[in-house]
Formats: structure tokens, sequence, C-alpha cells
């Protein structure tokens, strides 16, 4: 189609089908309300074989914008609906194209207004502005006026606790912290102590959560190997934990276990 | 600073201000920072405004005074800090223009008169800090809102949205 040759020198710079259009109907004078359809049909479907024939990627929109305008197209040949006495005409199957065209308009306008704006005010420049906007957020803000050495000592000794406490808990993880190791430990407190040890005496600071929960498994299971006696000498009094008076030979061979 | 400051050294005072600011300083607490009353402020910041000579402008942007630098010399400053100017594609600038007059305004609208797909053109924006979140429509759907932010202000180097221009019919 010859017709199409004289368009595919704009290709590529149509930011929508509304673009596009706006673009055909201005370079060829066209006034939007009073759109010859056919014929801008035609230049619309030129333009996108043009845009397919150079591989310009194309969103689905401009097929949607072809089909629109071809309903309109062939809307129009149809002879009009006859109508009641003296009503008016159905309305103008162009009538919402050139609506969206107008509207779209006014916006390409004002975006060209923005940007002939911006433009001019990118060649003015604040102190720092070195920094492209969006990196300048990144950047935290720190507030350095009412600092003083004593507060920055503090604040890095706070950080060294917490490093401790976070540390702590991650030297804990799960493979230290095994019913396994608890048990033995208290079996060899238990050894040590021949007249037991207090509940209480099994969790001594510091502890993690994970270090109470284990220990008291581990107690838990001394108690249903009967390796061990727990007593409370009156109602909510302390429990004494002790050996039970089996012995212990038989536990280590159980602490080997354990171990395995 | 006390309010018995004299004209020259209320200018003076400003431009220090603004200076350490490097960003648009609302005229009330640059009246607070020297402790002159606000409209002596005001008429001071107009009158710096309106200077020609040297090579950095007091403008008024984004609802704030600001001391920045004369467009004639952007190649120095360009040169020197290696800045390439950033521009934004026309499928952003229309979106942005939509948005920008259209405010609040969710992405179906903008797609309705654009006639295409917004989604990344909007996160682009977004990103850029030009527009921003402002609540959900309450349509079906509830639509993300959007609007333009002080950053859009900054951009285009206007003082609020009624110094757009005229959006013609």
């Amino acid at each position: 189609m010859g017709q199409a040759l004289g368009y595919q020198v704009e290709l590529g710079s149509f930011s929508g089908p509304l673009d596009l259009l706006l673009h055909l109907v201005q370079k060829h004078e066209i006034d939007i309300y009073d759109i010859p359809i056919a014929r801008l049909t035609d230049q619309y479907l030129a333009h996108l074989r043009a845009m397919q024939a150079c591989d310009i990627e194309m969103g689905g929109e401009f097929i949607v914008m072809a089909a629109t305008l071809m309903e309109i197209k062939s809307r129009l040949l149809l002879p009009p609906a006859p109508r009641g006495d003296g009503e008016e005409e159905g309305p103008d199957p162009r009538a919402e194209l050139a609506q969206m065209l107008d509207e779209y308009r006014r916006y390409k306008e004002a975006a060209e207004r923005l940007r002939s704006r911006a433009e001019a005010w990118s060649r003015v420049f604040a102190r720092g502005g070195d920094l492209p906007a969006d990196v300048a957020g990144l950047v935290p803000e720190v507030e350095l006026a009412n600092l003083s050495v004593n507060a920055l000592v503090d604040a890095l000794q706070q950080v060294l606790l917490e490093a401790e406490e976070e540390h702590g808990v991650t030297t804990v993880r799960r493979e230290r912290v095994s019913v396994r190791v608890k048990l033995a430990a208290l079996w060899r407190r238990l050894l040590a102590s021949p007249d037991g040890i207090t509940f209480r005496d099994l969790f001594a600071p510091p502890y993690t959560r994970a270090d109470v929960v284990a220990t008291f498994l581990a107690l838990l299971e001394l108690l249903r190997l009967n390796r061990v006696r727990v007593r409370q000498e009156h109602a909510f009094g302390e429990l004494r934990i002790a050996r039970a008076p089996t012995g212990s030979a038989a536990v280590r061979g159980s602490r080997t276990a354990y171990h395995g | 600073m006390t309010d018995d400051m004299g004209e020259a050294d209320l200018t003076d005072a400003l431009e220090c201000l603004l200076f350490v600011a490097g960003e648009p300083v609302p005229a009330a607490r640059l009246a607070d920072a020297t402790g002159a009353p606000p409209d002596r402020v005001s008429e001071a910041l107009r009158a710096m405004a309106a200077r020609q000579e040297g090579g950095l402008q007091v403008a008024e942007v984004a609802r704030g005074w600001m001391l920045c630098t004369r467009p004639r010399f952007a190649s120095c400053v360009e040169r020197l800090l290696h800045i390439q100017p950033q521009r934004l594609s026309r499928a952003a600038l229309e979106t942005l223009a939509i948005i920008a007059y259209r405010q609040p305004v969710t992405a179906p609208e903008i797609e309705a008169i654009r006639g295409v797909s917004v989604d990344g053109v909007i996160d682009t924006l977004e990103a850029r800090g030009l527009i921003r979140e402002a609540g959900r429509r309450q349509a079906p759907g509830r639509p993300i809102l959007y609007e333009t932010t002080d950053e859009f202000l900054r951009h285009l180097g206007i003082r609020d949205l009624a110094e757009l221009p005229q959006l013609e019919g």
C-alpha cells in the first residue's frame, strides 16, 4: 500500500493508540468532531502494518483501537434505525472517540508544557544537587547537634551489649542446646552434689528460653529413667532434685547412649 | 537574632539559612530562625528573589524558599558534578500530567484517558518520588488513588499546584 510509506517516518514514537490517532488527525487537519472514519481507519491500519513490518513493539491496545475504529466504521455504514415521530437521530457513533481524542489531546499538551517547565528548571541546581532525588532519599538522616562523646560511648556500649546477647543466641542454636548435653550436665551436677540441688539451681543465668526447655526435658528424662528423685518438703516449697539411691553406673551407660 | 535586625542583616541572615538548608524552607521557619516578623521576612525574600546579579538566585519552590543556581551556568555545574539530565518518557510525562491535573486519581481513570495500561509508568513515577498513594477510591475494587508530591513541585520549580500551567480546553 503506497499510502503507508508516507507514515513510516514517525514510527515508534507513539505513547499509545490515541497518540497515533491524534497524530493522524492533526497531520491531516481533520476536525475531531467530524472525523472521516473510513479514511482515518485506513491510515491507522497502514500505520500498524508498518510498525509490525519494522518489528516495533506494539501493545495490545493498538489492536483494540483498530477494532474500535472498524466497529465505528461499520456502524456508520448501517442505515439509521427508523425512529418514532419527531425524535432526534441516535448518537453519532464517532462521538465517544472524538471525546476521548479531545481529552487525550488536552493532557498531551499539558504534558508538553510540564516537560518544557521541567527542562527549564533542570538547569537550576540547589546545594547538594549532585545526589539525584531518588538516591538522596536513601541517605539516612543523622542528627549530630546534641551528640556528646559520652552519649556516643553509651551508645557503643549498648550496641556491644546487644551484640553479645545476639551472639549468645546464635551460639546456643539447635546443635548446642540439646537435651542430651543438658542431661549430661545435670547428671554431673547431681553427682557433685550428694544432697541434691534445687529446681531453681537448674537454671543458672545466663540462660535462654531454649536452655530452660532443654534442661527441663533432661530432668523429665532422668525422672523417666528413675535416676533422680524430686522431693518437695512442704506445699509450695522448693523442689529438691537428687540422685536416686540406685547408683550411677547405669546412668553412665545411658549417658554414653545419649551422646551417640 | 533579634527583632531589630536591619534590612541588610536580615537579608544576609536569610541567605545563610537558605544556604545551609539546601532545600525549600517555608517562610514561617525562616521567621522563627531569624526572630524577625514573618511579613518582614517575606518581604525580604521577595526582594532577594527579584535580584538579577550573582550566580545564585532565591526562588519560591514547593511552598518554601530555596537558594539555587542560575540556569545560565547549568553547563558548568553539569561538567563539575558529571550530571546527566534525567528525562521522563512521553508515557511517564502524560501520566504525570493527568495525575497533576486530576489528583487524586486512580490508575483505571488514567488509563481511560491515555488508552494504554499505566502500571509500569506509575511505578516509575512513584520510584522517582514524583507521585505517591493517597488512599483509595470508595468504589468497587477500592482502587489506589495517586497524587503529586513536593518533589513534583521541585521537579518543575513551582511554588504549589495553583502555579501549574492552565489546562487548556
